[in-house]
């Protein structure tokens, strides 16, 4: 990492401190050569409404996810993108998004299948840098295309396919939605509409970890402590070196798998993109109703 | 297409078409900017308007019907530009309208306005909801 981290004192007891960017910081570092500002919302107007000067809008929908196959775009394509956006391989890339991160945290976890070495989180998110009257913008920047190399995603470490779900019972597996997405009350989050899954439920022996529960009520992560509290006693993720986090598409369980990974410093955590929109859907996996994790499968 | 749209949202609609991807995505932001103020005889009666839970973010809405004219009035934050947008293009495109007419709207016009690609369909359904909550206001309001 060429430009040094954010020495915040809040930041020192994660397990990668750095990993996370103040506001205060990141409005220091704006125009700093080598840092890219993304912001990555739920909201596809969001951005256009204002924004951080200078930053790029990487937008989930269109542009992370590839149009034919459920899948991510390939390493063409995302050396595409990142030129678009002005960034180079050895940029230093802060994103930051709404809803505690939720969108800018699945971003990062995107980037990082393409080893993009030093990608980093606003803590707290836009809402936070809003609320403590930091300038917006709604001038669109105009970044000069790079010549970013064409990298190879590399799924293994950080993501999970259904057949690696199956091979990990027995390990912890974290299920971030709802309590009601996960006792089988519903299948779509409070309030959202249902984006379809055949049965309501989740996978047997995975926790429930909401995972706005990583967050405090003004946004940003929770303290070292608190989290460990959660997850590691609460989750009996313990001290496992391989745990899974899933929720309905992906996007929640990779804030969870910033959490994890970052934060706590759990060696190996892999976000199960396809979630419970495959998993309730799919022909002969078992599922677990209710509110106990319920029992290990047996193969 | 549907040849039943009332001439308001048909309107809307062909401009939306009429543009390339990016730029709906633009009048879409005008649309949410143009969100119309309640009027000051519903800005204190909260109590009357009805929550869409389609929406993930707090949006209300409230239908009158007077003379057999519908009007529509809808709240939502500013933090959800894209919903805010929808709600607009339903208040603009349905007010007005006999209640004939508003029924008549098919009930998936979200998918009608090119925004599939660029819009989660998570989002579009949230628009499907609001339709369906204001015809049934419409119908509930219109004793038909």
């Amino acid at each position: 990492m060429s430009i040094p981290a954010d020495p915040a004192d809040k930041f020192q007891s994660y397990a990668h401190p750095e990993r996370l960017v103040s506001t205060e910081w990141l409005e220091a570092h704006l125009t700093a050569p080598g840092v890219v500002v993304v912001e990555s919302d739920e909201d596809v107007l969001l951005y256009d409404t204002g924004h951080i000067p200078g930053a790029v809008k990487v937008d989930w929908h269109t542009e992370l996810n590839d149009p034919i196959v459920r899948d991510y775009v390939d390493g063409p394509g995302f050396a595409a993108l990142m030129s678009a956006k002005g960034i180079r391989r050895d940029s230093t890339i802060v994103v930051y998004g709404d809803k505690s991160n939720w969108w800018a945290a699945y971003a990062l976890w995107v980037f990082t299948l393409f080893g993009h070495e030093d990608v980093r989180l606003l803590d707290g998110g836009r809402d936070r840098w809003i609320a403590e009257g930091r300038p917006l913008t709604t001038d669109a920047p105009s970044p000069t295309t790079t010549d970013y190399p064409v990298v190879d995603r590399q799924d293994e470490e950080i993501r999970a396919f259904k057949e690696d779900v199956l091979e990990h019972f027995g390990k912890p597996l974290i299920d971030v939605r709802s309590p009601e997405e996960y006792s089988g009350e519903r299948t779509h989050m409070p309030a959202y509409p249902d984006e379809g899954a055949l049965r309501g439920g989740h996978i047997p022996t995975a926790r429930s970890v909401p995972w706005a529960r990583a967050a405090a009520e003004d946004g940003t992560f929770r303290s070292a402590e608190e989290l460990a509290t959660i997850y590691r006693d609460e989750a009996a993720v313990g001290d496992a070196e391989d745990v899974i986090a899933y929720c309905r598409i992906g996007e929640r369980s990779s804030h969870t798998w910033f959490v994890l990974t970052h934060l706590l410093g759990v060696p190996r955590v892999r976000n199960y993109d396809g979630s419970w929109t495959e998993w309730g859907s799919a022909v002969r996996v078992p599922i677990a109703t209710g509110t106990s994790p319920g029992a290990r499968p047996a193969r | 297409m549907t040849s039943e749209l009332p001439e308001t949202l048909a309107e809307i609609r062909d401009d939306f078409l009429a543009l390339g991807e990016k730029d709906r995505l633009q009048l879409l932001l005008e649309f949410s900017n143009e969100l119309p103020e309640l009027p000051d005889e519903h800005r204190e009666r909260t109590d009357l308007f009805e929550r869409v839970e389609e929406c993930q973010s707090p949006v209300f809405l409230l239908v009158d019907v007077h003379d057999d004219q519908v009007v529509v009035h809808a709240t939502a934050p500013a933090e959800s530009p894209t919903t805010r947008g929808f709600a607009s293009i339903l208040v603009q495109g349905l007010s007005g309208r006999a209640v004939e007419e508003v029924l008549g709207v098919p009930g998936d016009f979200a998918f009608d306005l090119g925004l599939t690609a660029a819009v989660s369909p998570l989002r579009l359904r949230g628009m499907t909801g609001m339709l369906a909550r204001i015809q049934r206001q419409v119908r509930e309001k219109s004793s038909l």
